[in-house]
């Protein structure tokens, strides 16, 4: 296991906001992994509440981003890791501007409290707490085309990782506790009128299930991601319009791949695609992405310096 | 080395998890939560001589005369009171705190609520066209009404008119029977809110939940079990404060029932109706716009839908006859191929280019588009947060909220009167490079219905209230600014429209001068 720790992170661009590492992989100390990822997702169909539909008025909502995204080891078995998308949304047809701007910064705190081999198996469990703001004033009351839902956010995640020779399996749990935003507005409808420009948010679950191939140089995986807002969101009814309040559910599969040059071992290639495949008030989306990485080893640079 | 980073590593996550258990307080702090009891320092003791709108004397019709409160049935009444007062809930306590803020207030905040959740433009059919909604069959898809602006302007002007005229006919037999409330007559009998000088009977209260259940059924009739369970709630409030018995309330349910048969037969004729139009109009209005050589609208929505409500300027009016309509009709907008359209258009399509998160911000302010109360019902919500300050009694609560609803309305018939007699495009109609910060109206471009209701509702209250007249002005015109900076409107439509508004609201003005309530 420990060789792969200087196997830079796997992003899994998440639900709503590209965010955290679920993998079970860690920096090792003192390398500072960092790159960029470039996505693009989008959808012609959406679900209002459990109703499926095209919006003609819409056409293909699509959403391009670049994150800049960076992962610390400050030790084996603590990792601090970083993401800041810019975010541009477009809407095909109808008469409605879209958005862009910087999104939400995250910052999650990695923590690898349990590693064991017993025989050829290696079990290890993690806990990660990540916290997200955003970091421009835009509009969250601007969906579908609105770059984010600009709550901050603070979440506890619970993982464990199975690895047997060069396959593995990683599933993971998280509560995601979201902070009320305020909007443009002084008073909007949910199921009745609330009169203030406060918005609570509903938390959310998500639950991340991985299975794959795992070597120095590759890595293959499918994954499937199961977000489920709790209690306090609502539908959007037929014809009307979204609102960051609303129950948003995605059931997502997808793939993800990362390959680490021969010639270059610090640097590394990452692709891959996701699809919702059951949803409620959001969109069918399909998002592809890559990215490059590249680990630097602080602790050698400072070295070098002293001498 | 390793403790050290184990003990980063609990910490950080200790702290996660308090920040997740304690800090983030999701209570939201609401303005209507905070509205204080209703205590008015006027009770306006002779509005029972003040000028209504439908009905032709105050009591028109009848009330019985209440029994003495000397009688026996009337201490068991008071029992009734004390009975409840005795196991009073904490539920019945929060139905007293949200009640008594007056009931003209809750019952206009309810409707906006209603307003906001049927405003929603119907789903297309498999062939492309749109199913209407029916009051017929308000269930079926797509459930009826479409409570859009007109729909909305009208439905707020019926019932705060035939709440008004209650409310007068209400003062008129609380003077006339003179009976004392409940407080007066048993000193021992603990009073809950704030307690009034006028004889109560009948109850304005269950005046109010009477004739403005009616309405709402008319109104939104699939709607009637929640509007009947808040008239239980308000006719409860009264009995538990101790505000009024129970024959207070009963008479005034009664009152209120039948004054609002007369404001619902006027509904059933008034033209609404027939303001959808049919194919034949709707193609009409497209070749004689042409036939001029102008633009003639066409709808942004894919698929196209028929422009809304294109009989709407036809409506009847409460203070415009069809003739002041005409009269009040503002210049043609500029002609599409004018040197001044090119210009304005530019002028759009710059907002659009150049939109700062200020703009923005306004647009979404004053957008009130779908599934929101409308602009009528944001100075619904403007006025009420206004009047709460004034403490005034039920019954000028009523008057001033039938005097900027009925203004609206005005807006609402001469708008529409305006869009459908010019049928011009809008913005992004003429240059699809045009996108919008808010979505593009269904109907034709000048001029502004934001801007005429804004002007309506600004010159209303600016007279009610002269010293706020600066703020409400400044609203009216960004409000009017928000649809140009959201271009979805060229400059004129905006102009004309909040002139054409502060022309119609000059109306309800006039009228407030010899209502007999100044």
């Amino acid at each position: 296991m420990k060789k792969f720790y200087l196997s830079c992170l796997l992003l899994a661009p998440l639900f709503m906001n590209a965010q955290t590492e679920i993998d079970g992989i860690m920096m090792s100390k003192n390398n500072f992994c960092f790159g960029a990822v470039y996505q693009y997702s989008s959808w012609d169909e959406y679900w209002e509440g459990t109703f499926k539909r095209e919006n003609l008025n819409l056409g293909t909502v699509s959403t391009k981003s670049v994150a800049l995204m960076g992962n610390y080891g400050v030790s084996d078995k603590l990792n601090i890791i970083f993401s800041l998308p810019y975010v541009e949304t477009k809407a095909s047809a109808g008469t409605m501007e879209g958005q862009k701007g910087l999104q939400d910064l995250s910052l999650t705190i990695k923590y690898m409290p349990f590693e064991k081999t017993i025989g050829k198996a290696t079990y290890s469990l993690y806990a990660l707490g990540g916290l997200s703001a955003p970091v421009s004033n835009y509009s969250a009351d601007y969906l579908p085309l609105s770059l984010g839902l600009k709550s901050k956010t603070a979440s506890l995640r619970l993982m464990g990782d199975y690895q047997r020779g060069r396959f593995f399996s990683t599933i993971s749990g998280a509560y995601v506790k979201r902070a009320n935003i305020t909007i443009d507005r002084n008073s909007y409808y949910t199921n009745e009128i609330h009169y203030t420009n406060e918005v609570d948010m509903p938390d959310a679950i998500s639950v991340n299930f991985r299975i794959g191939y795992r070597s120095n140089r590759l890595i293959a995986e499918a994954v499937v991601d199961n977000w489920v807002t709790q209690s306090g969101g609502f539908d959007i009814t037929t014809n009307n319009m979204p609102f960051p309040s609303n129950t948003m559910n995605a059931l997502k599969v997808g793939v993800n791949t990362k390959y680490t040059l021969k010639k270059i071992p610090a640097l590394s290639l990452i692709g891959g695609c996701n699809f919702v495949t059951e949803g409620r008030n959001v969109g069918q989306s399909n998002t592809f992405y890559g990215g490059l990485f590249y680990i630097l080893n602080l602790k050698k640079t400072t070295q070098e310096n002293e001498k | 080395m390793k403790n050290k980073i184990q003990k980063i590593a609990y910490n950080s996550l200790l702290v996660l998890f308090l920040t997740l258990n304690y800090s983030c307080s999701d209570e939201l702090t609401e303005r209507n939560e905070q509205f204080p009891q209703l205590n008015p320092a006027n009770t306006d003791e002779l509005a029972g001589t003040w000028k209504t709108f439908l009905l032709t004397t105050p009591d028109e019709f009848s009330l019985d005369a209440p029994i003495a409160s000397t009688a026996a049935a009337f201490t068991r009444e008071i029992n009734e009171i004390k009975s409840y007062q005795a196991s009073i809930t904490p539920e019945q306590k929060k139905i007293i705190k949200y009640w008594s803020a007056g009931g003209v207030l809750r019952w206009n905040e309810i409707m906006r609520t209603l307003v906001a959740r049927h405003n929603r433009p119907p789903y297309q059919n498999e062939d492309g066209t749109y199913p209407a909604p029916s009051g017929a069959n308000p269930f079926a898809n797509p459930e009826f009404p479409f409570s859009n602006p007109p729909y909305a302007a009208r439905a707020y002007a019926y019932v705060s008119a035939a709440q008004y005229d209650a409310m007068i006919a209400t003062w008129h037999y609380k003077k006339l029977y003179n009976r004392a409330a409940p407080f007066t007559v048993d000193a021992t009998l603990p009073v809950l809110i704030p307690k009034s000088a006028l004889p109560s009977y009948p109850s304005e209260d269950a005046v109010l939940a009477g004739v403005t259940v009616e309405l709402l059924k008319l109104l939104f009739p699939t709607e009637i079990a929640y509007i009947q369970e808040k008239a239980e709630e308000q006719k409860l409030y009264r009995i538990i404060s101790g505000a009024n018995v129970r024959s207070d309330v009963d008479a005034g349910i009664i009152l209120g029932r039948k004054i609002a048969g007369k404001f619902i037969a006027r509904a059933a004729s008034d033209g609404t109706g027939a303001a959808i139009g049919n194919q034949a109009l709707w193609t009409q209005l497209e070749t004689q716009t042409a036939a001029t050589g102008e633009t003639p609208w066409k709808s942004l929505d894919v698929p196209a839908r028929p422009p809304m409500l294109p009989l709407f300027g036809k409506v009847k009016s409460f203070l415009m006859t069809p003739e002041m309509v005409i009269a009040s009709r503002p210049v043609p907008p500029p002609s599409t191929k004018s040197e001044q359209f090119a210009k304005e258009l530019a002028e759009v399509k710059n907002y659009g280019k150049n939109a700062t998160r200020k703009n923005m911000q306004i647009v979404t302010f004053w957008a009130d588009g779908v599934g929101t109360y409308t602009p009528p019902g944001h100075w619904n919500a403007i006025a009420s947060e206004s009047f709460v300050e004034l403490n005034y009694s039920e019954v000028r609560w009523a008057r001033n909220l039938a005097l900027l609803n009925i203004a609206m309305m005005d807006a609402a018939i001469s708008c529409w009167d305006a869009k459908y007699t010019f049928f011009n495009p809008r913005p992004s109609q003429v240059d699809p490079s045009i996108k919008t910060l808010t979505g593009t109206p269904n109907f034709p471009s000048y001029v502004s219905g934001h801007s005429t209701f804004s002007g309506a509702a600004c010159v209303v209250l600016s007279h009610i209230i002269p010293a706020k007249k600066q703020s409400f002005v400044a609203m009216a015109k960004e409000a009017s600014d928000s649809r140009m900076f959201g271009c979805i409107h060229y400059r004129s439509d905006c102009e004309k429209g909040l002139e054409l508004g502060e022309k119609v609201g000059g109306f309800a003005v006039a009228r407030a001068l010899t209502d007999g309530a100044e």
